[in-house]
């Protein structure tokens, strides 16, 4: 496998370092050796740093709060809960797709990452119903504000993910993406993981905190 | 076992090989013209537009950032004609308002970081012996974007319509009630674009320094200036967003109808302030590290000697920077926050200083135990080291929380604040294109006029800036459009004017010199000043490729090891790794840069451009309430994006098919 040779001679090549520059190396996107990998990890730190703001400035204005928070009462866990388990199996899906590429399955990364695009859209689908049963909209008090555009950042990013697992799926289909060559489907599957971690930080923030905390003072 | 890959073309005629060992050879003339034709972009308008060639974009940042330089200045000189006396008539207040704040806004966001990019962008392949950056493309974005934002908040604001509630822009006053006209949500979009340039730029900046040295030049043989733009760049990745998201929720609430800083709903005003300066005050360390890496890399050439401490100068740089994420507060000593917090937030921007003395020390020992060569570049880093010791002597003063609240919001904070970024900014600039302008250019600057221009400009700021601390300590309040006769600041206002005008005449002639001696100064050669880095080793200016053999390293001053003769090991700089297969460079491990991949590196593109133009479209759409522009402006950059990241066969990023008999990258 691509990778797997690509760190082996990269490791050789540390064992025995006076004579590195005479080793073959891997030529252009080599997996997690091409630049795009660690662009991508560069992403996640300041995408992280992000959404750390954004709770930042949920918990700063939480602290403050005098009133009953949320202001319609808690919430109701039961579907935002099932959601959650939607979208980390997606990622269990992407993980499971990335696999198959690396193996040279072509129809089960296709059948893989078609499903993962399929529970991911679920979740989003199920985001918006979310959205709609809300009594109180972005403009209504404070925690409206906080609470759509938390989340809509989140939902942004869940919408781009799924045009890049889409897009994935093209480049499979199309060939590629495939065992040797497979940085940009590490990548973008990468950025999907990320996506589903991030949910799980506003979700404990948003959903479960005010059951921790009440409305505080 | 998966079946071995193949390892040359040979084994597999239809398929690129997917592994070889680099070639090694000698740099010869036959070889260097096979690099100009892989590397060289097409001449004219397409060339201007799709070019990313690292030199390019870095003397465009140079330049355009000095123009910022400059219009700042301008309304900075405005400014000090309105109160060189009393009761001045100049200027309405409101004209005031405006050009106060966009000479903060220009010279905080449009000079001082870009202008620092610019050196970074041209030197970093060239000091870590690399032919591009790891993302070129990027590169381009980051400069278009910069340029449109700049051009944005240019163009509101010959209308009128641009920035006027300070360049820190505090709610409520910078809210929809007190400030309804355009003008803060221009700020606003500015700022958003400005934070995708400065990002992707940092990202570029990371992974070129941890993916792209040349093999050898392992992490503690790197040069200063490296360290200094490495730290700023980890810190805007985790600075940045703050103030994005300060802005865009500050926007929502003005045109959505959100409530973040509204505390009718429940908001609260002070957000913004933590938000802005969890930013802000990082960020004053990413406009200085870099140009205090500058000086650490030019005062050994100008000293014939090692820095004193490289191991202390690049941890301390380090040190400051992580200590600066933990001093936000002392922006807001004045806000009514608990003790304990003015207690710690005191107490850790006093320890700053710690880190910072250690570099002071490291550059007087560097000096003091060198032969120091007073040419004008030296100049310039000694000036600033003395401006250094003042600004952050001060600083320490306004550390102090009680001497704070009654500095607060007075001309001593200007006064600090001006000594800081003109010292540590200004003056390692203007030192740094003397000392790099025979590689950018092939010719050197004219001496005498550059030591003339130091002293005019080292003059002129201390008549200029140092009586600021006397008006401050007397009570002038910052902001202010104009005083009265009976106020006691008039001398001090005039004294800090004429300073002022000097200091711009410094500047005059810094151009002057420029101009004169882009065409006419001295042929420069490859190292006029004998200096000991990697980016003296080629050509005046470099050709595209830049290194026509990628080197080894060995040491931390390659050119200079026959001279200190510290070990028999020799940087090899005339024979090394050819990579001549298409546009390549190598990729190396992070830490002891041991080669382990052949980079296919993607040559011109208009999608850096494009995606930039539509993306500056989108949020004009946002500013005019034209919807249906923002949303088929993101269609459009969503295009250019799908674009850039189609999979190329000629960069190896997916096996070349029957049907490709030639791609590249968009």
């Amino acid at each position: 496998m691509n990778d797997t040779a690509a760190l082996n001679v990269a490791d050789d090549a540390a064992a025995r370092d006076d004579s590195a520059l005479d080793r073959p190396l891997p030529v252009g996107s080599a997996g997690k050796l091409s630049s795009g990998w660690f662009g991508l990890i560069a992403l996640i730190v300041t995408e992280a740093a992000l959404f750390g703001y954004l709770l930042f400035a949920y918990f700063y204005l939480y602290a403050q709060n005098r009133a009953a928070w949320p202001p319609d009462g808690l919430p109701d866990l039961r579907i935002p809960v099932i959601n959650t388990a939607l979208l980390l199996g997606s990622s269990v899906l992407a993980w499971l797709a990335e696999r198959a590429v690396k193996g040279g399955r072509r129809t089960a990364a296709l059948v893989w990452t078609g499903t993962a695009f399929i529970v991911g859209t679920l979740f989003a689908l199920i985001q918006l119903g979310e959205w709609h049963k809300k009594t109180y909209d972005l403009t209504s008090h404070v925690y409206g504000s906080l609470y759509f555009t938390i989340t809509g950042f989140h939902l942004a990013h869940v919408l781009v993910g799924l045009a890049i697992l889409l897009l994935l799926m093209a480049w499979i289909a199309f060939g590629y993406i495939e065992q040797r060559r497979h940085a940009a489907f590490t990548i973008g599957v990468m950025y999907w993981h990320f996506v589903d971690a991030v949910w799980l930080a506003v979700f404990t923030s948003l959903y479960l905190t005010p059951y921790l905390f009440g409305g505080l003072s | 076992m998966n079946p071995p890959m193949p390892t040359s073309p040979s084994a597999d005629r239809s398929a690129p090989a997917l592994m070889r060992v680099p070639e090694r050879g000698r740099a010869d003339a036959a070889l260097k013209r096979r690099l100009q034709a892989i590397w060289e972009a097409p001449p004219g308008w397409r060339g201007l537009l799709s070019t990313v060639d690292h030199k390019t974009i870095g003397l465009r940042y140079l330049v355009t950032a000095f123009v910022f330089l400059l219009l700042g200045g301008v309304e900075a000189l405005l400014m000090r004609v309105q109160l060189a006396g009393p009761n001045g008539t100049l200027l309405t207040p409101e004209q005031y308002n405006q050009l106060f704040t966009m000479h903060g806004v220009t010279m905080i966001f449009l000079y001082s970081l870009p202008m620092l990019s610019g050196f970074s962008n041209y030197l970093w392949p060239l000091l870590i012996g690399s032919r591009d950056m790891a993302f070129p493309r990027l590169n381009a974005l980051s400069y278009w974007i910069f340029l449109f934002a700049g051009l944005l908040l240019y163009a509101s604001f010959s209308l009128g319509a641009g920035p006027d509630a300070g360049w820190f822009n505090y709610v409520p006053y910078s809210g929809r009630e007190f400030s309804p006209g355009p003008n803060v949500d221009v700020y606003a979009m500015g700022m958003l674009l400005l934070g995708v340039s400065t990002t992707v730029g940092s990202v570029n900046f990371i992974v070129t320094l941890f993916r792209m040295r040349a093999p050898g030049m392992s992490i503690n043989r790197v040069p200063i200036l490296v360290w200094g733009t490495l730290t700023a760049s980890v810190a805007n990745l985790l600075a940045i967003p703050a103030v994005s998201l300060a802005f865009l929720l500050l926007w929502m609430d003005r045109q959505v109808g959100t409530h973040f800083f509204d505390v009718a709903a429940g908001g609260k005003p002070l957000l913004w302030q933590h938000l802005f300066w969890i930013f802000g005050h990082p960020w004053v360390y990413a406009v200085v590290l870099p140009a205090m890496g500058i000086v650490s890399d030019g005062l050994p050439t100008f000293c014939r000697r090692p820095l004193v401490g490289y191991s202390a100068v690049a941890l301390s740089t380090m040190a400051t920077m992580l200590l600066g994420f933990e001093v936000w507060i002392h922006h807001m000593f004045a806000t009514g926050l608990p003790n304990l917090a003015l207690s710690f937030f005191g107490a850790a921007s006093m320890v700053i200083s710690i880190p910072s003395a250690v570099a002071v020390f490291a550059w007087i020992a560097t000096i003091w135990l060198g032969k120091p060569v007073f040419k004008a570049p030296l100049l310039f880093f000694a000036g600033f080291v003395l401006l250094f010791v003042m600004g952050g002597v001060s600083g320490v003063m306004t550390a102090a929380v009680p001497l704070d609240w009654q500095l607060n919001e007075t001309y001593f904070v200007v006064a600090h604040l001006h000594y800081v970024l003109l010292g540590i900014n200004v003056f390692p600039v203007i030192g740094g294109i003397h000392y790099w302008f025979p590689k950018f250019s092939g010719r050197m600057m004219n001496e005498r006029l550059g030591a003339w221009s130091f002293w005019v400009m080292f003059i002129g700021f201390n008549i200029g800036f140092f009586p600021m601390h006397i008006s401050g300590l007397l009570g002038m309040p910052r902001r202010i459009y104009t005083y009265a006769a009976d106020s006691g600041w008039s001398s001090a206002n005039l004294v800090t004017t004429v300073g002022s005008f000097v200091f711009a005449l410094g500047i005059l002639m810094f151009i002057a010199n420029v101009l004169w001696s882009w065409r006419r100064g001295a042929v420069a050669g490859d190292n006029p000043w004998q200096a000991p880095t990697l980016e003296w080793s080629i050509p005046s200016p470099p050709p595209a490729y830049n290194f026509a053999v990628i080197p080894s390293i060995e040491s931390r001053y390659p050119l200079w090891e026959d001279m200190l003769d510290e070990t028999p090991q020799r940087s090899q700089l005339e024979e090394g790794l050819l990579l001549t297969q298409g546009r390549e460079t190598i990729g190396s491990t992070a830490l002891d840069a041991i080669p382990d991949v052949i980079l296919k590196m993607p040559g011109e593109a208009y999608s850096p451009f494009f995606l930039a133009l539509f993306l500056t479209g989108a949020l004009v759409g946002l500013l005019l309430h034209a919807w249906w522009l923002a949303a088929a402006m993101t269609l459009a950059c969503a295009a250019s994006l799908l674009c850039w990241m189609w999979p190329s066969a000629t960069l190896l990023q997916r096996m070349p098919m029957v049907a490709d008999t030639e791609a590249g990258g968009a």
